[in-house]
């Protein structure tokens, strides 16, 4: 099936998203080839000019690096990974965050139940 | 690049169009979007040489249409098409005898790729492999222009599904110029560029759309349901 996408947010935004965290999570390697503009757009379902912007919108920030008439490919450089993922983390803490203030939660509170949460898990061993 | 300059049809009193003023810019795709009896599918008709303007004129690439420009635009029609006593293979053969266009290369991939059996009689084609044959009949064709009136109709969610990887498998990008209309919108959205909204035969509002998400924050379908309640408040 071709993917859902959000709808507040600009499909080759939401594109490049998916590929950061492909790549954060180890499904996407340092240096590897990603599939050509035309192939994304047919696995995703989407116009190619829409790849074409993720791809540089990418590139823009050195997450990848197109390399002339080979195609693009996963940067290799080792701290771009470890930057990505505390972009992520940061962005998720966010949204946690302003969740628990919307339904009223004090940040004192907050950062007691989180780890209230995590030594409870580590007690049961549930994850 | 087909241009639409002033044009207005009438059935009798009615009418279906009212003073359309549009351009489709070379190797785009758009959408036409619009409830049932807003004047897509004559728009549609118009471009494709099937209907004449009752005033102003309709151009493809400086050309007044007429029906000659079947020979530059690939029409894919919402009703009829397929003959039913031919089998795959003839309405296949049929199209590539009448379109010099016509990729018999193109249309080998697609016949892969839509799934569909050659020897089978187009009659007892189910409506979703109907769908995909006409489809297939379009699409092989390196016509400047592509209409496709109303390709999901009747078709379920798989095939729908199919439909839309083809035509980013099988459009070619940046050279052809695609006008779609559809009721399906979230489907259709991530290959469309800009979409025209159509109510009772006038243009109410258009739009690019990875513009509309980025500015506007909004999906072509919100943006097409708040152009409505705006219409009816005022």
């Amino acid at each position: 099936m071709t993917e859902e996408f959000k709808t507040s947010k600009p499909i080759y935004s939401q594109i490049a998203d998916r590929i950061i965290q492909q790549f954060v999570r180890g499904e996407i390697k340092p240096g590897e080839k990603l599939p050509s503009v035309r192939e994304m757009a047919i696995q995703s379902g989407v116009n190619p000019n829409t790849i074409q912007r993720t791809y540089g919108e990418l590139e823009r920030m050195g997450v990848v690096e197109s390399k002339r008439g080979q195609g693009t490919f996963m940067t290799e450089q080792i701290d771009m990974k470890k930057k990505l993922r505390a972009d992520i983390q940061k962005e998720m803490i966010e949204t946690f965050i302003q969740n628990m203030r919307g339904i009223g939660v004090e940040d004192g509170e907050i950062s007691q139940a989180v780890e209230q949460f995590l030594t409870e898990k580590e007690k049961t061993g549930d994850d | 690049m087909i241009e639409m300059r002033n044009v207005t049809k009438k059935y009798g009193k009615r009418k279906a169009l009212d003073s359309i003023d549009l351009i489709f810019e070379k190797g785009k795709v758009y959408g036409i979007l619009g409830p049932n009896g807003s004047g897509k599918s004559t728009m549609m008709k118009m471009a494709a040489g099937l209907l004449f303007p009752t005033k102003g004129e309709v151009l493809i690439n400086g050309q007044k249409v007429n029906r000659h420009i079947a020979k530059d635009v690939a029409y894919l029609a919402s009703e009829g098409m397929i003959y039913p006593g031919l089998t795959v293979r003839q309405m296949i053969d049929f199209f590539a005898s009448q379109y010099p266009d016509f990729s018999m290369e193109k249309a080998e991939e697609l016949i892969q790729f839509m799934n569909l059996e050659t020897h089978q009689k187009t009659a007892k084609l189910s409506k979703g492999q109907q769908g995909r044959l006409k489809l297939l009949l379009v699409l092989s064709r390196e016509a400047p222009v592509l209409l496709l009136d109303e390709p999901f109709l009747g078709l379920d969610p798989m095939v729908r599904d199919t439909v839309v990887k083809g035509l980013v498998s099988f459009i070619d990008f940046g050279e052809q110029t695609v006008i779609i209309t559809t009721h399906e919108i979230t489907e259709i959205e991530p290959v469309l560029e800009e979409a025209v909204i159509l109510d009772e035969g006038q243009v109410r509002a258009r739009c690019h759309v990875e513009a509309l998400r980025e500015e506007e924050g909004m999906s072509v379908l919100q943006w097409l349901k708040t152009t409505y309640k705006e219409g009816i408040n005022s």
